[in-house]
Order: C-alpha cells, then sequence, then structure tokens
C-alpha cells in the first residue's frame, strides 16, 4: 500500500509534465484545438454543423439545408484512382511529346504542339497569354496528375505521413486551373476555322488528349479524399492522440 | 432540433481538410492540427478582395471587346477581328453550333458572371436572408462555368501557331486577347475569394435568434 501511492502520485505528475510539453508545443505553433468527435462536420457552403453518417460505399451525404455533397464514399477509391493516374501520366507524355495539329495547303504543311501553340505567343509579343496558355493547358495538368499520383503513392500506407496532407490541400487548387477539356473544345472550334482555308491533319495527341479529358473525369470521381484525411498523419499529431482519447470516452 | 453553424458554435472548419477545431483563446489565428494551414472562421477580407477582382474583370472586360484578338495578313492586307466579329465569321450553315459555342463562352459566360458576382456580393453585404437556395445554385453555377471562358483563348493561341504561310496568309494574336485572358483569370480569383458561407449567415443569425427555424 505504502509503495503504491507514491507511485500514483509520480505517474500523475509525469501525465501532468506530457500535458504541459504538449501545450507548451501547441502554443508555439498556434494549433486549434480540434473536437474530439470527427464524424462531425460543417457544411464548406453554408457552414451548417451536422453529424455526417457512416456511409455505405458509393452513398454520398448532402448538406440538408444547402443541398451541397458533403461526401461520397467510393467504391476501391486507391486502387481504381492510381489505375487512372498511371493512365494519366503516360497519356499526358505522349501527348505533349507529339504533334497536336497539321493542316497541308499547296503543298505546304504546318504543326504544332501544345507547348509550340503557347511558345508562339510568347514569341509574338504575348507573353502574358502564353504564359497563361502554358499555365493552364501543360504545368497545371501536370501538377494536377503527378500530385494525385505522389498523393497515392503516401496514402497506401496505414498512416498517410504529413507530407500527403501538404498535397492533398493544394490539390483542389491545381484542378482549378487545369484545363485541358477547355483546351480540346478550343481546339475543336479553330478546327473549324481553319478547314476554311486549308486541309487540316489531326495529330495522335488530340485522340490522346481526349482520352486524358475522360481519365482526369475519372480521377476526380473516383477519389476519395475524406478516406485519406482520415487516417493521415496530422502536422499536431499530439492532439491527434488526445482526439482519439476523447472519442474513445465519448463511445464507452 | 435547432440548427446552428459552426462559427455559432465557436468552431472552425478547415477549408483544406475539413477537420472542425476550437480556436485557442488570443489574437492569432490560428493553425489547422491535422493539416497546417491557417485558419478563420470567414475567408480573409472575402468582401473587399472579391470585389476588387470583379471591379478589375469589369474594366478589363471593354477592352477585350473592342480591341481585336485576331489579325489575319494575307497578300490583299490585313483584317483585325474582335471577339464579336469572329463569331459571325463563325457562322455558316455547318460552323454554327461552335459559332454559339463561342458566343456562349466568350461574351455571354463573362458577362453573366461579372452580373452574378455582383449581385451575390450585394445582397450578402446588405444581409439579405431572402432567396439563399438560388443564391447558392448562383454561386456553384459561377463556379462551375467560369473557367469556360477561356475556349477563345485557346482558339486563337492554336489558329495564330497553325496559320503561318507567309507570304500566303498568317494570323496574329491582337491586343484585345491579354485584356479578354485578364476577364476570365480575375472572375475566376473573385469566385475564389467570395466566402460561399456570407449568402447565409444572416439567416443563421436569425434562426438562433428565433431558435423556430428547423432544418431536417
Amino acid at each position: 500500500m505504502w509503495q503504491s501511492a507514491p507511485a500514483r502520485g509520480s505517474d500523475a505528475a509525469l501525465r501532468t509534465t506530457a500535458v504541459r510539453m504538449r501545450e507548451l508545443a501547441s502554443d508555439a505553433m498556434n494549433y486549434n484545438q480540434p473536437i474530439a468527435d470527427t464524424s462531425l462536420l460543417a457544411c464548406q457552403h453554408c457552414d451548417l454543423l451536422q453529424r455526417i453518417p457512416e456511409l455505405e460505399p458509393g452513398a454520398s451525404a448532402r448538406c440538408p439545408r444547402c443541398n451541397k455533397e458533403l461526401w461520397r464514399r467510393r467504391v476501391d477509391s486507391l486502387n481504381r484512382t492510381f489505375a487512372l493516374t498511371v493512365a494519366a501520366v503516360v497519356l499526358y507524355i505522349i501527348a505533349n511529346s507529339v504533334p497536336m495539329l497539321g493542316l497541308t495547303i499547296v503543298g505546304r504543311d504546318a504543326q504544332t504542339t501544345v507547348i509550340g501553340g503557347a511558345l508562339h505567343l510568347w514569341n509574338n509579343d504575348q507573353k502574358v497569354v502564353g504564359v497563361l496558355v502554358l499555365f493552364t493547358a501543360v504545368i497545371a495538368p501536370a501538377l494536377q496528375i503527378g500530385l494525385m499520383l505522389a498523393i497515392l503513392i503516401g496514402a497506401m500506407r496505414p498512416r498517410p505521413p504529413q507530407w500527403v496532407a501538404i498535397l492533398l490541400r493544394y490539390h483542389p487548387t491545381t484542378k482549378i486551373w487545369s484545363m485541358i477539356e477547355v483546351m480540346m473544345v478550343g481546339v475543336l472550334v479553330a478546327l473549324v476555322k481553319i478547314a476554311d482555308y486549308a486541309t487540316v491533319v489531326p495529330g495522335l495527341a488530340l485522340f490522346v488528349l481526349w482520352v486524358l479529358v475522360f481519365i482526369l473525369a475519372g480521377i476526380s470521381s473516383s477519389f476519395d479524399s475524406r478516406d485519406v484525411w482520415d487516417r493521415i498523419q496530422w502536422a499536431d499529431e499530439a492532439h491527434r492522440d488526445g482526439a482519439g482519447e476523447a472519442l474513445v470516452e465519448g463511445t464507452s | 432540433m435547432t440548427a446552428i453553424t459552426a462559427m455559432q458554435a465557436g468552431l472552425q472548419s478547415c477549408e483544406g481538410c475539413g477537420l472542425l477545431s476550437r480556436p485557442a483563446p488570443g489574437e492569432e489565428e490560428g493553425i489547422c492540427p491535422r493539416c497546417d494551414e491557417e485558419l478563420s472562421f470567414r475567408k480573409h477580407a472575402s468582401f473587399q478582395r472579391t470585389w476588387a477582382f470583379l471591379l478589375a474583370a469589369a474594366v478589363c472586360y471593354i477592352p477585350a471587346n473592342l480591341l481585336p484578338v485576331l489579325t489575319t495578313t494575307t497578300a490583299a492586307g490585313a483584317d483585325s477581328d474582335t471577339i464579336l466579329q469572329g463569331v459571325v465569321l463563325l457562322w455558316s450553315p455547318t460552323g454554327w453550333p461552335l459559332s454559339i459555342i463561342v458566343l456562349v463562352a466568350s461574351i455571354m459566360i463573362p458577362s453573366a458572371k461579372i452580373l452574378a458576382l455582383g449581385y451575390l456580393l450585394i445582397t450578402a453585404q446588405r444581409g439579405s436572408v431572402a432567396n439563399n437556395e438560388q443564391r447558392i445554385r448562383m454561386y456553384r453555377m459561377v463556379d462551375f462555368i467560369g473557367r469556360w471562358s477561356m475556349v477563345d483563348v485557346f482558339v486563337d493561341t492554336f489558329t495564330a501557331a497553325l496559320i503561318q504561310l507567309q507570304p500566303l496568309m498568317s494570323v496574329e494574336p491582337g491586343p484585345g486577347l491579354i485584356f479578354f485572358a485578364a476577364v476570365v483569370v480575375f472572375t475566376m480569383l473573385a469566385v475564389e475569394s467570395f466566402d460561399p458561407r456570407l449568402i447565409w449567415d444572416s439567416a443563421s443569425m436569425q434562426a438562433a435568434e428565433s431558435k423556430e427555424v428547423t432544418y431536417a
């Protein structure tokens, strides 16, 4: 009896020290205190606080107030998205290394790649628009596909490392500025315009890019970011564990 | 059950990962413990930033439509076309669907976007509680279709890159193109800066006061 009392005392002291160290670390980084129950969330479009139900694969939950889709649980998300992303990498490389459009007129040929279009603007006193075309048609799609590949490789681990969180945070931005599908409609219009003057010769990249448009749409609809967020390593790991403990308390 | 918002509960919802967390006491802005994103209840200076991008877009909209976007040089001389002239030129028995695509994407979408964002900003700043569902739908529409205005930039890029058949015929981008591209980029940035939760805040406050409105 005598011996157990001091042991309990030091145990408590140790715990207080640990808590204080955790608080000190949190203060230094100014982390927010997460709520224990991660099934609670706020709608990103109207801020309504709600509890998200555990969904069957393929089912989705919507905000009761503004009808925003809060979560759609994807079927076999990681494997399917990975397969599509690998396909996208291959198609992207082909699409940017072979000609997309060509024309012949009175025995003369001309052809261009996607990058060639941007380069032509750059060389003709339209540098800003050239950079914008390069960014939206070449760089942003490369980031969109590359980040997704890295995210998926990291997410295959049971507890994805912290760098996955940073990539996952920026991935939606690359998606906004990646405009391959818009470019393809633009190319279609250009094609019809040019057909008035010359014979248009569609290049291999034109077909590859059309397939890529659908592959990218497939990636968006098969990837489940909530699944990765649920397993990811936190920036503030101490609080992740804290949240875990509170969850157990809450359910018992 | 009375519905409340995360802000009314004193919780911040992370825009990066969706985690809900409680800000530490003090003035400093907190960081998301899961993904390291900076947190706030609403997007930082959303009204001011959205207005700034929107006005910039509206200003650029004028030269974008008045200046030529393409200049065609043939043996007979040079000919410049604005966006609207491009639409007219594309109109033919076979090409009219594409002419409509360019008309919608280049002229109707940018102007509709500017007007719609202006309407959303004014109603949200006045604290309107009416038509919330329609307004959020309008926001989603503007967010979804905005990128399609870039069509004309790509049309002009590839037309100019291909038709380089000196001395027969050559096509060069015109001075209107940069203004047109600026309209697209500024309206996209305006949509990004706008916080849709501001549409609902007045209604949420009223609901909290009356404690009668429920959502189910």
